[in-house]
């Protein structure tokens, strides 16, 4: 929906910024740490997917989570919050 | 997605929408709070929203123009004004005749307590048909973590280096003393307290005033993972009192209402423990902040008896 | 139905609203200002006015509560002077960042400290830089012609930048004088319904003003300046179309005055250009032939009409109701800029006359009109600026 300008005459009026996934880039970047699910402990309760700052965490069909890692901060909120601890945050390899 | 007529609170969260309006790959920090609740705000209220923000961390998070991380319309407005730039935008919105639109002003502790106040306080005095929430993360996040009018005693922040010395401003009772319809209080960490307050507050005609508590770990100096623990533990040990008062009449929300017996509360120390900021706290300002603690669950437990 | 009625500026400036179709008034009470919003008061509950009065807490409230309300789609009024518009000085860069239509009447009056209620126009003029059109006002009639002509246009879609109608605290403002308001069908026509060049819309979110770097910031700056250059060729054409409508017109950008075969102009603004006329008229008996022009239009500059007023004569006057302390009055030094490209440029003097409500008679501008005469016939300025009835 943003279109990035070229050139002055692409500008609107005054400026105005439309929506957008990935507004300060790819966020995932940022990560230090990385969320792991382990699908065989979780329950399903969708809290991970709740507490996700970032939004980078959907929920399937099924409320099992999906992470989106291009987004996905590496915060760790997810893990500390899962009630069963499903969720393990293992460090990026560089 | 519209508004939840007729619909019930909800109770568990797989009621929440799917739905995402603050859009992944934003620029909040790691761990951010606010960012939490303001997913949260979306899915009790649709899109049928127009937002109005101060300078303060969701200027930021928005991210750099031509982007935006917000799927409804963002009215960003100078600091002080969030109140007043609302009362503009209700009064067009019904010399227009557009009912079906909730005006939400969103504002940072800076925003809401200190140089936002007047603003604040003459919209809700002329009684603005709109939802205002202050996200209070305890300090002036968006330059930096300096101190606010809402950081607590003996809080480290950039301006208040050996720990603040004043009270945290009661914002709540402030506003409920302006005689709005409704004020409450909420925490990031529990999610459901907040989407059933903006909800039951958007069928409300008048000023509605949410002073919500947003866990900041790049101001309070904890890891990240621990945002919504260290809201928690705030509600868990009676530092932060989670209520409404409703046309003037004071009720807990849940788990405050367990918590008027003193000995239900954890100890202050659980919570200050887990944050950096409190490290210069001594014995003597615990004293004092316990036996605050202890005035003011007593002025609550007064106003929820007298309500009943 | 043509109403003639008597009546203050400041209840003009209230019924122009009115006429407007205004909907959204925001305003905070300030002597002189005090009348425009009282009246809007009542005619809002009266329901003459079908608007919202918004009876906010602060000017800068006052502004902001306009921003919200035109971005969301409406025509907005508002109306202060001196503290109230230095209390609103941020509101005013972010309403032209904002491009929107604002109009405000600016009831001028001196600053403080110390207090004075009496009228000059330090409080407008320190505001040129804030990317507002600005219109100075020389009797009653202008007062509600030029906020009508106002708001046709600023919501120009190639202008929409915000205007203040500026008008002299107690000379206009409470002083009763006959005035005309036309027939509101013919209003109507005139100015059409509210338009503006962006609204906040569910169906198309965004938003708005958020952070803008180095990238394009200068070229969205860029942009206020070309609706400032349109907004100079489009005033003396809706001036005009106004004349012909309704039978008043201004000059357009500056009213001149016998300036034909002038030796020297007198150049003013606001209420000193009615005085100066009587003044011209006095020494044209005399002989003496001198003509006075009165800029009525200060944001966007008339520089293209002062540089052809320098070509016909040999001497420019400036007085002004105003001083920025360290230099000049900016009447004299946006003179004296509009000029100094020209090869042949005539001779300058600049006047710093009726602060605080001092009173500027058209025996004053005489005064100073000889005075320059004098420095025109020994071919040489003494003191570039000077300050008229100082006393010692």
């Amino acid at each position: 929906m943003a279109s990035v300008p070229k050139k002055r005459g692409d500008l609107p009026l005054t400026p105005l910024s439309y929506p957008t996934e990935g507004s300060m880039g790819k966020t995932g970047s940022w990560r230090i740490f990385r969320p792991e699910v382990n699908y065989s402990k979780c329950t399903k309760c969708t809290i991970c997917w709740v507490f996700c700052p970032d939004a980078a965490i959907t929920r399937q069909q099924d409320d099992s989570p999906k992470i989106d890692y291009d987004y996905c901060k590496g915060c760790g909120v997810c893990a500390n919050e899962c009630p069963v601890k499903a969720i393990a945050m293992v460090r990026e390899e560089e | 997605m519209g508004g939840f007529e007729g619909v019930k609170d909800m109770v568990t969260m797989k009621e929440l929408p799917k739905e995402e309006y603050l859009l992944k790959g934003h620029a909040a920090c790691a761990g951010c709070g606010p960012a939490v609740s303001l997913r949260m705000l979306f899915k009790a209220l649709g899109n049928k929203v127009f937002l109005v923000v101060p300078a303060c961390c969701t200027t930021v998070i928005q991210g750099p123009y031509p982007f935006t991380a917000f799927g409804v319309p963002l009215q960003n407005i100078l600091f002080e004004s969030t109140g007043a730039a609302a009362s503009g935008v209700v009064a067009a919105l019904r010399q227009r005749k557009m009912n079906d639109i909730t005006v939400v002003g969103w504002a940072g502790d800076g925003g809401t307590a200190d140089i936002g106040i007047q603003a604040l306080s003459g919209a809700a005095e002329r009684g603005t048909n709109f939802i205002y929430i202050c996200y209070d993360n305890e300090a002036y996040g968006n330059t930096g973590m300096q101190r606010s009018g809402l950081t607590p005693y003996g809080a480290w922040t950039t301006t208040t280096p050996s720990g603040k010395r004043e009270r945290k401003k009661d914002m709540p009772m402030i506003m409920a003393a302006h005689k709005i319809p409704y004020v409450a209080t909420a925490c990031t960490s529990f999610p459901l307290d907040f989407v059933n307050k903006v909800r039951k507050a958007k069928d409300i005609q008048g000023t509605k005033y949410i002073h919500l508590l947003a866990p900041c770990p790049t101001g309070w100096r904890c890891d990240t993972s621990k945002t919504i623990e260290m809201g928690r533990l705030a509600v868990q040990t009676g530092l932060f009192v989670l209520f409404e008062v409703e046309n003037g009449k004071f009720k807990f929300s849940s788990p405050s209402d367990r918590l008027a017996d003193k000995s239900k509360r954890k100890p202050v120390t659980d919570y200050f423990s887990g944050q950096g900021r409190f490290r210069g706290l001594t014995g003597e300002d615990l004293a004092r902040i316990e036996k605050w603690v202890d005035e003011d669950w007593d002025q609550y437990r007064k106003l929820a008896s007298e309500c009943l | 139905m043509v109403q003639k009625i008597v009546d203050t500026a400041n209840h003009l400036a209230g019924y122009a609203a009115k006429a407007a179709g205004v909907k959204v008034v925001a305003a905070y009470p300030i002597t002189p200002q005090t009348s425009v919003v009282e009246k809007i008061a009542d005619l809002v509950e009266s329901g003459e006015m079908d608007a919202e009065f918004i009876r906010v807490e602060s000017e800068h409230s006052a502004m902001v509560a306009c921003i919200g309300a035109a971005a969301t789609g409406v025509r907005t009024f508002t109306a202060t002077s001196a503290h109230g518009l230095a209390l609103m000085h941020e509101a005013l860069h972010w309403a032209s960042g904002s491009r929107l239509p604002i109009v405000m009447a600016v009831v001028n009056r001196a600053m403080g400290a110390p207090w004075s209620i009496w009228p000059d126009l330090s409080d407008s003029l320190s505001q040129r830089d804030t990317g507002w059109i600005q219109f100075y006002c020389a009797d009653n009639q202008e007062v509600f012609d030029t906020i009508l002509q106002a708001y046709k246009l600023c919501e120009d879609e190639r202008v929409f930048l915000p205007a203040m109608v500026c008008l002299e605290g107690f000379i206009l403002s409470h002083t009763y004088a006959p005035a005309e308001i036309p027939d509101q069908a013919k209003i109507d026509d005139f100015l059409p319904e509210y338009k503006s060049g962006w609204v906040l819309d569910v169906n198309k979110p965004c938003s708005h003003a958020n952070l803008v770097s180095p990238e394009w910031y200068m070229e969205f700056r860029y942009m206020i300046q070309e609706a400032m250059e349109n907004a100079k060729r489009l005033i003396p054409q809706i001036d005009k179309e106004y004349g012909k409508r309704f039978g008043h017109e201004y000059g357009g950008l500056v009213e001149k005055y016998r300036c034909d075969g002038a030796d020297l102009v007198l150049l003013t603004m606001g209420t000193m250009g009615s005085d100066a006329k009587l003044a011209v008229d006095k020494l044209r008996k005399e002989g003496l032939k001198v003509g006075s022009a009165r800029v009525r239009v200060f944001r966007p500059f008339p520089v293209e009409e002062i540089v052809k007023l320098a070509a016909s004569s040999r001497m420019l006057v400036t007085m002004d109701r105003h001083i920025s302390f360290g230099m000049e009055g900016f009447l004299g030094s946006e003179v004296k800029a509009s000029v100094y490209g020209q090869e042949d440029r005539p001779l300058f003097a600049g006047f710093i006359a009726g602060l605080g409500g001092r009173d500027v008679t058209a025996e004053t501008i005489e005064k100073v009109a000889k005075k320059s005469l004098k420095m025109l016939d020994a071919g040489r300025v003494e003191k570039e600026t000077e300050w008229v009835d100082l006393r010692e």
